[in-house]
């Protein structure tokens, strides 16, 4: 049976470190269009941050890796991203506690904490263009899923979609809602860095 | 992209050393985690009173640490929120005992990151108060959006509640202060070009040679509409009409009137806009008693100008006059 490790989260947060380095470009000229256009810098920034403190330490198990990068991002980040993405790994490292391996019902159960935290914390529901459009249809197809393979694929596709689908929305949350109508006919760039999220823990950790 | 810079990365850590190297007779600057803290903090038994937000809008809010108004101030990178971990060790540098007030504008990031802080502080055992400032009348204000921002007035809330908290006045009553004074301002602002950040190197957006953007935001965010320049007769008209029917202004108020410059614009046409703007209250009876002009709440190097009026009562008169010692703001 497959099960994500400690090896495996740290993986899977190089992976999520480097694919926003890569599209650094491509998010900072999504929040251009409708936000600050800080996203892209912001979240490679903390993102590296975070690897230093996961080097510069030793993590004994999954939760705590999660756990580590959610401080990083708190204390590095700022704007919006820096609370929603550290409330989210913050919440998701609690979940798994200290297991030192995770299946796939405890692995969706958290995504699940992970989730609800990050509404908690920004208040935001779905088709209001934000992060959470990619998050829902991703975690919802991990508890579907039966094999942690098959849904961490089927995941990365349902965020995928979901990240398309902000494209013809108004934002209803965040500095994109001052636009109001004019903020239709541009993918929010918050789902589309937890898309990357996702297709990385898929490269990552479906073996 | 020309900047008086030597790498984007690092402006606002080379700014807080040159705060550091000009007010250090006023200010102590700490890096990491980076905040400017009143030289004498914490002033036992006084309030404290902090801000902060995104680099870029100087000399907000740095620039009004010192006595008569903020104890302690938090930037972030450029147009980004500063950090929970840096507010929370501000919060606990200016602690005197008597509690501390967050001023905080309302932005998403801003909203958040000050919400963590907040929590933080009662867990060490900081009353928190916070007060939000949301007076931009270009934005709808509805349930469907992040709700008004908070632009000039957070310039008055900070020098108000600063004169109060050193009079000794509680908590509760420096923050319920600031939320009257919130409540009784309103703003708005507009651009002739846009803003840079030094991390994009890209204008914010794009205007033509001919046009004007009514309503923007202070990180360069679209406004209502764009239209053909006009005399600053029609831009103070554009801007002072949504303001005055909005809280509603009436003939009899006493109001501080505040022309705030963008960055880019030169003082002299802040003056003749300041004449037009005090011509239109003049009309609706309206008394300015107390003004402020120049570039107090800024956004990078944007020409554009925003206004801001307040609804004056005695007590906020009073701590306005009261004497202020800040880099920004003196008297």
């Amino acid at each position: 049976m497959v099960t994500v490790t400690r090896d495996g989260a740290l993986e899977w947060m190089r992976r999520f470190a480097s694919e926003l380095s890569e599209h650094r470009e491509q998010l900072v000229r999504l929040d251009t269009a409708i936000g600050d256009g800080d996203h892209g810098t912001n979240l490679d920034r903390g993102m590296r941050k975070a690897l230093e403190k996961l080097d510069g330490g030793e993590q004994a198990d999954p939760g705590t890796v999660l756990k580590t990068v959610a401080m990083a991002l708190v204390s590095s980040v700022g704007g919006a991203a820096g609370p929603l993405y550290g409330t989210f790994f913050l919440q998701m490292g609690s979940a798994l506690g200290s297991d030192s391996e995770v299946d796939l019902p405890r692995f969706a159960a958290a995504w699940r904490k992970g989730l609800e935290g990050v509404q908690m914390r920004g208040k935001a529901e779905a088709g209001d263009k934000t992060m959470v459009d990619a998050l829902i249809p991703g975690v919802g197809a991990l508890e579907a899923a039966s094999d942690l393979e098959g849904g961490l694929r089927a995941a990365e596709q349902a965020a995928e979609e979901g990240m398309k689908a902000t494209t013809p929305l108004v934002a209803r949350k965040g500095r994109a809602s001052y636009l109001g109508e004019r903020s239709k006919d541009h993918q929010d760039p918050g789902a589309t860095s937890t898309y990357y999220l996702f297709k990385s823990a898929a490269e990552s950790l479906a073996g | 992209m020309k900047k008086l810079i030597n790498a984007p990365d690092a402006v606002v850590q080379d700014a807080l050393h040159g705060v550091e190297a000009a007010h250090g007779d006023r200010v102590r600057v700490s890096y990491d985690p980076a905040y400017v803290v009143r030289r004498d903090a914490p002033v036992q038994g006084k309030v404290g009173l902090i801000s902060g937000g995104g680099s870029g809008h100087e000399p907000m809010h740095g620039g009004y640490v010192g006595v008569g108004m903020l104890d302690a101030a938090c930037p972030g990178e450029v147009f980004t929120s500063p950090t929970p971990d840096q507010m929370i060790e501000a919060t606990k540098a200016v602690n005197g005992g008597a509690g501390v007030v967050h001023v905080v504008k309302n932005y998403t990031g801003d909203v958040m990151n000050f919400e963590m802080a907040a929590d933080l502080g009662k867990g060490e055992g900081i009353e928190v108060e916070t007060v939000l400032t949301n007076d931009d009348v270009a934005v709808e204000d509805s349930l469907y959006t992040a709700g008004r921002r908070g632009v000039g007035v957070t310039v008055l809330v900070e020098k108000i509640c600063g004169g109060a908290a050193e009079d000794g006045r509680s908590l509760n009553e420096v923050a319920e202060l600031g939320r009257r004074v919130n409540a009784a301002g309103r703003s708005m602002g507009m651009a002739l070009t846009p803003c840079i950040t030094p991390g994009s190197g890209e204008p914010s957006f794009e205007l033509a040679e001919d046009e004007v953007e009514i309503g923007i935001g202070i990180h360069g965010e679209p406004g209502r509409f764009r239209e053909k320049i006009g005399p600053a007769s029609q831009i103070a008209e554009r801007l002072m009409t949504p303001i005055l029917d909005d809280l509603p202004f009436s003939s009899g108020d006493r109001v501080l009137a505040f022309v705030n410059g963008m960055g880019g614009t030169p003082l002299i046409e802040l003056y003749v806009l300041y004449n037009e703007v005090a011509k239109i209250a003049q009309q609706r009876g309206l008394s300015i008693e107390r003004n402020l002009i120049g570039n107090f709440i800024t956004s990078l190097e944007m020409q554009g100008c925003s206004i801001t009026l307040l609804r004056l009562d005695d007590e906020m008169v009073r701590y306005w006059d009261a004497p202020v010692n800040t880099p920004g703001l003196r008297w």
